[in-house]
């Protein structure tokens, strides 16, 4: 259902970047690289605005005409970015939100293995497989 | 109470393991010191990506420190920080009155000495922790009376 996947680091480096192998992944990294203003601006925002939102998902960052583009930060201030099909219109903002819950989970735990060293790209085999879930399940 | 005592235990025989492997001078003390450090560094970073899953975003500097004080605190010592000061400029105090891992220790002066063995992983979890959620700092500790102990934060600036 997502077509492409990506976690950026703190620094804005992409530290785990997937999409669909079909089509063109360049594309993707555009798409996930342009979001990452939108993300810096919705942080920053944070205080200032009048509803005081301070939660962990971001919602909808924009809209192309092809894909929807959804942003999600932690509190260490990692980025994850889920581009999905806007024809997929059966997509519920609640579906997506446990997308970035179960995603961040995953993350959690690559964090804590001792043998992963942070800030490098995840090459987790577990997190692949929450990946693989999302991209090929059918919404 | 009872998950408590393994990780005194466990932080204890982990001050013999990395005493055991070098003995000698002053220069092989402070290298001890600053590898118990890093080794709470990496566990702080790893801790908190799990403590703050569920947390909203933290407001600014202070509402950082106040989670260090509280849940970050209550979830390895079982307690909260006694006392939290700052001087509004990037120094922060936090003061533990009963400072788990020094609890066993004889509350004399004789061990006084012997203390900056006992906080170097503790400076190194706060700062690994503090480093996690974006803010650079130098974590210090000192200690006057035996089981309460003093951690100072320095705020970095970037």
């Amino acid at each position: 259902m997502a077509v492409c996947i990506a976690v950026i680091a703190k620094e804005n480096y992409p530290l785990y970047i997937r999409s669909v192998p079909t089509q063109n992944e360049l594309k993707f990294h555009y798409t996930v690289h342009t979001s990452l203003d939108v993300v810096e601006e919705k942080i920053s925002a944070v205080g200032k605005s009048l509803g005081d939102q301070r939660e962990l998902y971001l919602g909808l960052l924009y809209p192309t005409e092809d894909y929807k583009v959804y942003g999600y930060v932690t509190n260490s201030k990692v980025k994850f970015v889920i581009v999905v099909d806007s024809s997929n219109t059966s997509l519920r903002d609640n579906e997506i939100r446990s997308m970035f819950r179960k995603l961040h989970n995953s993350f959690t735990d690559v964090m804590c293995n001792p043998f992963h060293n942070p800030g490098d790209p995840i090459q987790s085999k577990a997190f692949d497989g929450i990946v693989s879930g999302m991209m090929t399940q059918t919404g | 109470m009872a998950d408590e005592a393994p990780f005194q235990l466990l932080h204890y025989e982990l001050l013999q393991y990395i005493y055991k492997a070098a003995d000698g001078g002053d220069a092989e003390q402070g290298r001890n010191v600053t590898k118990l450090e890093s080794m709470g560094f990496r566990v702080g970073q790893g801790l908190l990506e799990r403590l703050t899953k569920d947390t909203a975003r933290f407001k600014d500097e202070l509402d950082v420190m106040k989670f260090i004080c509280k849940d970050f605190w209550t979830c390895v010592f079982k307690k909260q920080i006694d006392n939290l000061r700052t001087n509004h400029q990037g120094i922060y105090v936090l003061q533990d009155n009963a400072f788990r891992l020094l609890a066993q220790l004889s509350a004399g002066k004789q061990y006084l000495e012997l203390s900056p063995k006992y906080l170097a992983f503790t400076c190194g979890l706060v700062r690994g922790a503090l480093c996690g959620l974006g803010v650079k700092s130098i974590v210090t500790a000192e200690v006057s009376v035996m089981p309460a102990c003093k951690f100072q934060v320095m705020i970095q600036k970037m």
